[in-house]
């Protein structure tokens, strides 16, 4: 058994750590957040020199890494700052698509986006999909050489800068995929900010025509691999959360050590200490459920998405509660905009609206578990 | 034990839904079921409304221009308005500030400012916590100095709700530094016009500025502006607090909220059917209702307590501790309810009258939002935990 990084991917984390923490402070986040496409350009660059795209991806590709722990330690990092560059909707789900269904000319896309010359992000989910990846209404109709898409895909994250989009569509093959061109004739953009300082898009697809070579895994069926990409995307949410978990822990712990009331240290208060050791013990627990979902990325199919419902509903309740409770002892001043908890809690309840929420994970959580007992009777 | 209201308090009830129905604009109870925020003209609108009506001092004696209502009224009234969205009053003036002065004010500040509160020419907030005086309010450090007619305010406030539409703020100050800390306040008027008052607003979490910093440099006010005797101010603002604390149990907010949330459920669809067929979803419901059925009757309980002259105690504790745990219960189950719409945020499209467009469905704006704007109510008008030290001490006797 052995519970620590490789050499390598500690290596990363670390230059990943001091690079956030001398150039990702509070300022370059929300120049960032008030950017129209909600991400600086340079810290972008930064990022693909230092690897950090990079190792998203497998050696086939050009990357270095594309493992479940090399998607957490980085995405670990980004949570303790709250960055809110769009890498999880760059890198993560849309990367793996092209890696696992693309054609050669598909696959090459792979290497720009290591390069941050270009981002592109899957689209997959629409207003009344909730999380469901295959309750898609966007049409895909054959016309001669190509396909027209009509419809909507809603809350894109990282929408707003992407270059090229990854689309869901439903046509007579069934569930198919497409790269589509972010600015190609009939692609509208409608863009936002989010309540964490990520920026998306709703995107209205009007008559988007598109030849037959934007088909992404022309042959294959796609709804497995969606779910692949899926959980790759959930490693990255729970890793993010585990950061901004530990990082509003720490804010908060120092703020009991140095706020009197009553003329003593609010964490003196027995009441209080223990309510922050149940944070603790809970942030050990969602770390925990971390390391199961990194550690079964490439697990048979039902043991991975067991685990990717299990984190994704283990890490949404501990979020939930290191959210509540850290901005409730800090009283007033963890409920100001000024003051940096308020990014982190933030940012761990609207990762729970990502890749679906704490009881969208338990139902399928359940849904796996009882069909293991019936194998197990019959 | 009977758990059904009586024909007079059925037909008064009755009453107050047809008034509701006349005069509570569309426009107006749509954005408070929407979450927006709401202008100064929105209160100012809805304040004169009920004041015509004679119904907006409804826990104030008749003498003054109140209703003179029980404590059943009271409860049946404050549902009513929530139920049909109505905007709540600004408690500064009318439930907190008011009985004040009635019971400890002179008759002077009694006759120029009571009517003042009823019609709306003055605005009130509340300056009592300061940076370092938060729970522990008692260790506020603003000091009003006496200086012949006048005394000499220094000091800062924080945390004070709308204090930016406010004219006037009631204070806690200290004028005496030498005694125990409850000892030396004074309970004093300020007119925010006065030279020297600074007010700076705090963004929230959630986009909205209803607080703000108060700030006070050698500012004048006259002696005429304390409230009761020099140093007797916490004697006070505790009673002032057991006022705050009516309607603590906020059901008609929980009522109406649940309410919302459940329709909603039936627009959002899971699976390919209505959010609320899905069992888990809807057995969350279910059970933040069980909760809420239990908690209007110990409401209940507590009010006919109160009808029957016992002065709300520690109870009042355990109504805000459930009652605000059962809102950001429902707050939360909004906010899931509405899926990944809970993430866009257009700050502009909450604000009353704005033509900002939100994004998804109307009613998803606010869901967020309002989950994290309410995570206050456990926090501010004495914290939960501080209602749970009070509870221990009080009525355990720990
Ligand atoms: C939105 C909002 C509006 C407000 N409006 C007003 C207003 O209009 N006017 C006004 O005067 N004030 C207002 N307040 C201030 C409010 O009353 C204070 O925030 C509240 O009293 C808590 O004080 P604090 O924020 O300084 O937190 P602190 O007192 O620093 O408390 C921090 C945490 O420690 C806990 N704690 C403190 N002491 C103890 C103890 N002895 N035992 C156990 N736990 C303890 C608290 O419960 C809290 O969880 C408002 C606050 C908010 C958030």
């Amino acid at each position: 058994m052995d519970f620590n990084h490789s050499e390598e991917r500690r290596m990363l984390q670390e230059t990943l750590h001091r690079y956030l923490s001398d150039n990702y402070d509070s300022e370059q986040r929300s120049a960032s957040v008030s950017q129209g496409q909600g991400y600086s350009e340079k810290v972008w660059s930064d990022f693909a020199e230092l690897g950090v795209i990079g190792v998203l991806f497998a050696e086939a590709d050009g990357g270095f890494g594309g493992g479940g722990f090399d998607i957490a330690v980085v995405f670990e990092e980004l949570g303790r700052v709250a960055c809110v560059e769009p890498l999880m909707a760059s890198g993560v789900m849309a990367g793996h698509l092209l890696s696992a269904l693309g054609n050669d000319e598909q696959k090459a896309l792979i290497e720009e986006v290591i390069a941050g010359d270009l981002k592109i992000v899957s689209a997959l989910e629409e207003p009344q999909s909730r999380y469901d990846l295959d309750a898609v209404e966007t049409m895909a109709e054959r016309i001669d050489d190509g396909y027209r898409l009509n419809g909507t895909k809603s809350v894109v994250i990282g929408g707003p800068s992407a270059d090229k989009l990854i689309v869901s569509a439903r046509g007579e093959e069934g569930l198919l995929l497409f790269v589509v061109d972010a600015d190609a004739a009939g692609v509208e953009r409608y863009s936002y900010p989010n309540l964490d300082g990520y920026h998306a898009s709703d995107i209205a697809l009007v008559n988007v025509e598109v030849p037959a070579s934007a088909r992404l895994g022309a042959s294959q069926v796609v709804l497995p691999i969606l779910e692949a990409a899926r959980a790759a995307g959930v490693v990255a949410l729970c890793a993010e959360a585990v950061g901004a978990m530990e990082a509003a822990k720490d804010l908060t712990v120092e703020y009991l050590r140095v706020r009197t009331q009553f003329g003593r240290a609010l964490g003196k208060f027995q009441a209080l200490q223990h309510r922050m050791s149940t944070v603790l013990i809970e942030i050990e627990q969602a770390r925990s459920a971390l390391i199961n979902v990194a550690g079964h990325l490439s697990a048979e199919p039902s043991l991975r998405d067991k685990h990717v419902s299990a984190a994704k509903n283990l890490i949404g309740r501990v979020a939930q509660l290191v959210c509540e409770e850290t901005i409730q002892l800090h009283g007033g001043i963890g409920m100001t905009e000024e003051y940096a908890l308020g990014h982190y809690a933030k940012r761990l309840m609207m990762i729970d609206h990502q890749l679906g929420d704490v009881d969208y994970h338990l139902e399928r959580f359940v849904g796996v578990m009882q069909t293991e007992a019936v194998r197990e009777i019959s | 034990m009977d758990l059904n209201y009586s024909a007079d308090e059925l037909a008064f009830r009755d009453e107050v839904r047809a008034f509701l129905n006349e005069n509570l604009s569309p426009t107006l109870s749509e954005k408070v079921r929407l979450g927006k925020r709401l202008s100064k003209t929105d209160h100012e609108e809805w304040h004169a409304t009920l004041n015509k009506r004679g119904w907006l001092a409804i826990n104030w004696p008749v003498e003054h221009g109140g209703t003179g209502w029980n404590a059943v009224y009271r409860h049946i009234f404050e549902e009513e308005l929530c139920l049909a969205h109505a905007p709540r009053t600004v408690p500064f003036g009318l439930s907190m500030l008011a009985p004040v002065l009635m019971k400890f004010g002179s008759k002077a500040q009694q006759d120029y400012f009571l009517p003042r509160i009823l019609d709306g020419t003055d605005w009130w907030c509340q300056g009592y916590s300061e940076p370092q005086a938060g729970s522990d309010l008692a260790s506020l450090k603003t000091r009003a100095v006496r200086d012949g007619d006048h005394y000499v305010v220094n000091g800062q406030k924080t945390w004070t709700t709308l204090g930016q539409h406010a004219d006037w703020i009631f204070c806690l100050v200290r004028t005496d530094a030498e005694v125990k800390a409850q000892e030396g306040i004074s309970f004093l008027l300020i007119d925010m016009k006065m030279p020297g008052v600074t007010v700076r607003p705090i963004t929230l979490i959630d986009g909205g500025q209803e607080v703000n910093e108060v700030f006070f440099e050698d500012v004048r006010v006259p002696v005429a502006n304390l409230v009761g005797e020099e140093n007797k101010g916490w004697t006070y603002a505790k009673y002032l607090l057991t006022h705050e604390r009516t309607n603590i149990a906020g059901v008609g907010f929980s009522t109406a909220g649940l309410a919302h949330l459940k329709e909603i459920c039936t627009k959002q669809m899971s699976g390919g059917k209505p959010l609320l067929e899905n069992p888990y979803f809807a057995g969350r419901i279910a059970q933040i209702e069980i909760d809420l059925m239990a908690m209007a009757t110990t409401n209940l309980r507590m009010i006919a307590k109160a009808a029957a002259g016992q002065a709300p105690g520690a109870e009042s504790s355990m109504l805000k501790i459930k009652g605000t745990e059962i809102r950001q219960a429902i707050n939360d189950l909004t906010r899931r309810a509405v899926g990944r719409y809970a993430m866009p945020f257009v700050s502009e499209a909450l604000d009353s009258g704005a033509n900002a467009q939100g994004v998804g469905p109307d009613y998803a704006c606010a869901a967020s939002p309002g989950y994290f704007n309410n995570r206050k109510l456990s926090i501010f008008g004495g914290s939960n935990e501080i209602q749970r030290n009070i509870i221990s001490k009080a009525i355990l006797g720990l």
